[in-house]
C-alpha cells in the first residue's frame, strides 16, 4: 500500500495537550505572554481600516488598541499565527495528512458547509472581539494564568456550544 | 537570571520567537487532530472529547510550570501579561463565540490549522472570522460603554476567592483529573 495515501492516526490527546502546554509555558518564559489567534485578525483589520479610513480606526475601541506601540503590522500575534500555519502544515505533511477537501457530513452539501463555516466565523469574530480573545488567548492562556475573565469565557463558550449542539445536530451527522 | 528572557527592547527577537512558538502551537494542534471540524465537533455530542482532553492537559501543564517556576524565583510573574477581565463583554462574547463555534466546527486557531492542511471549510472559517473582525470593529464604536463594562484589570481566581495561589492550582488540577475521568467514561458510553 502506498504510504502517501494512508494518513497516520492522530496523536494521543493527553500527549499532544502536554506538548501544547510546554509551548505555552515556553511563551510565558521567553516573551512573558501567552498564545492567541484572534488578535492577529483584529490587528490586520485595524491596519487595513487605518490605511483607508483612519478616523474610523481611531474611533473603534477594538481597532485603536492595535494602532498603539509597534502598530498593526508588527503585532506579535500575527507573526505567531504565521508560525501556526507553518507548524500545522509541517505536522500534516510528516503524517501524510495534507489533503484538499471540504470536510462535511455526507448529508450536507459542499456549498452549505462552506457557507455555514463562513457564517460561524463571522459570529465567532463578534464574540472574540467583545471577549478580547478566543479559545487560545482567553480560554487557554487566560485559563493557565488563572484569569477570571479567561475562565468565564471558557465556561460560557463551551456551555453555550454544548447547549446549542442538539439544535444543529443535522449539520454534523 | 529571571524569565521572561526577551525584553520589550528586542522586537526582532520577540517576533522571531513568535514564529517559532506559533509553529509549535500549530504542530501540537494538528498532531491532536484539532484541524478537523468533524473531530472537534465530536466534543459537543460526546463522541470524541479530544478538545477537552487537549485543552485541560495543556492548561494544567502550563499552569503548573508557571506556578513552580515563579515559586523557585525563575519566572517573574509580574512581568507575565495576564489577559484583562471585562466581565459583561466577556460573558456576552462567550455566548456568541460558543454559538459560532458549534456552527463553524472550528475555532479561529484550529481553523488556521485546518486551512494550512488543505481543508477548504477551514479557509472559509478564517475568511468569515476576518470579515467579522472588520464588521465588528467598525460597529463597536456604538457599543463602547458596554465594551468597557465590568473592568477588573488583571484579575485572577486567587484574588477572586481569597485562596492561596497554590490551593487554586491544586483545585484546577483536581478538576482536570475529574474531567479526564468523566471524558473517558462518556466516550465509552456514547460509542
Amino acid at each position: 500500500m502506498n504510504r502517501q495515501c494512508t494518513p497516520r492516526a492522530y496523536a494521543d490527546p493527553y500527549l499532544a495537550g502536554a506538548g501544547l502546554g510546554l509551548v505555552l509555558l515556553a511563551a510565558f518564559v521567553l516573551v512573558g505572554r501567552g498564545l492567541g489567534a484572534s488578535g492577529a485578525f483584529a490587528s490586520t483589520a485595524a491596519g487595513v481600516v487605518a490605511a483607508i479610513a483612519p478616523e474610523h480606526a481611531a474611533a473603534s475601541p477594538l481597532f485603536s488598541h492595535y494602532l498603539e506601540g509597534q502598530g498593526p503590522w508588527l503585532e506579535w500575534l500575527s507573526f505567531e499565527l504565521a508560525g501556526v500555519l507553518f507548524g500545522a502544515w509541517l505536522s500534516a505533511a510528516l503524517a501524510g495528512r495534507l489533503r484538499v477537501e471540504v470536510e462535511r457530513p455526507a448529508a450536507l452539501a459542499r456549498g452549505s458547509r462552506v457557507a455555514l463555516a463562513f457564517g460561524g466565523g463571522v459570529v465567532m469574530a463578534a464574540g472574540a472581539a467583545f471577549a478580547r480573545g478566543c479559545t487560545s488567548g482567553q480560554a487557554l492562556t487566560g485559563g493557565a494564568l488563572l484569569s477570571v475573565g479567561g475562565w468565564l469565557f471558557l465556561c460560557v463558550a463551551f456551555a453555550t456550544a454544548h447547549v446549542l449542539a442538539p439544535l444543529v445536530r443535522r449539520l454534523w451527522t | 537570571m529571571s524569565a521572561p528572557l526577551i525584553g520589550d527592547g528586542s522586537l526582532g527577537v520577540s517576533l522571531g520567537a513568535a514564529v517559532v512558538l506559533g509553529a509549535g502551537f500549530g504542530f501540537a494542534l494538528e498532531r491532536a487532530g484539532l484541524g478537523s471540524a468533524r473531530k472537534l465537533i465530536g466534543q459537543f455530542y460526546g463522541r470524541d472529547l479530544t478538545v477537552m482532553k487537549v485543552m485541560f492537559s495543556a492548561l494544567i501543564v502550563a499552569m503548573l510550570g508557571v506556578f513552580w517556576l515563579s515559586r523557585f524565583g525563575l519566572l517573574d510573574l509580574r512581568a507575565v501579561y495576564v489577559p484583562l477581565t471585562y466581565l459583561w463583554p466577556q460573558l456576552f462574547g462567550g455566548l456568541l463565540f460558543g454559538a459560532g463555534l458549534v456552527v463553524a466546527g472550528l475555532c479561529p486557531g484550529t481553523a488556521c490549522v485546518a486551512a494550512a492542511t488543505g481543508r477548504v471549510d477551514g479557509m472559509f472559517v478564517v475568511l468569515g472570522f476576518l470579515a467579522g473582525m472588520f464588521g465588528v470593529g467598525l460597529l463597536l464604536e456604538g457599543f463602547a460603554d458596554f465594551y468597557e463594562s465590568g473592568a477588573h484589570g488583571a484579575w485572577t481566581l486567587p484574588e477572586l476567592t481569597g485562596l492561596p495561589y497554590g490551593t487554586v492550582v491544586a483545585a484546577v488540577v483536581l478538576l482536570a483529573l475529574a474531567a479526564f475521568a468523566g471524558a473517558e467514561w462518556i466516550e465509552r458510553r456514547v460509542r
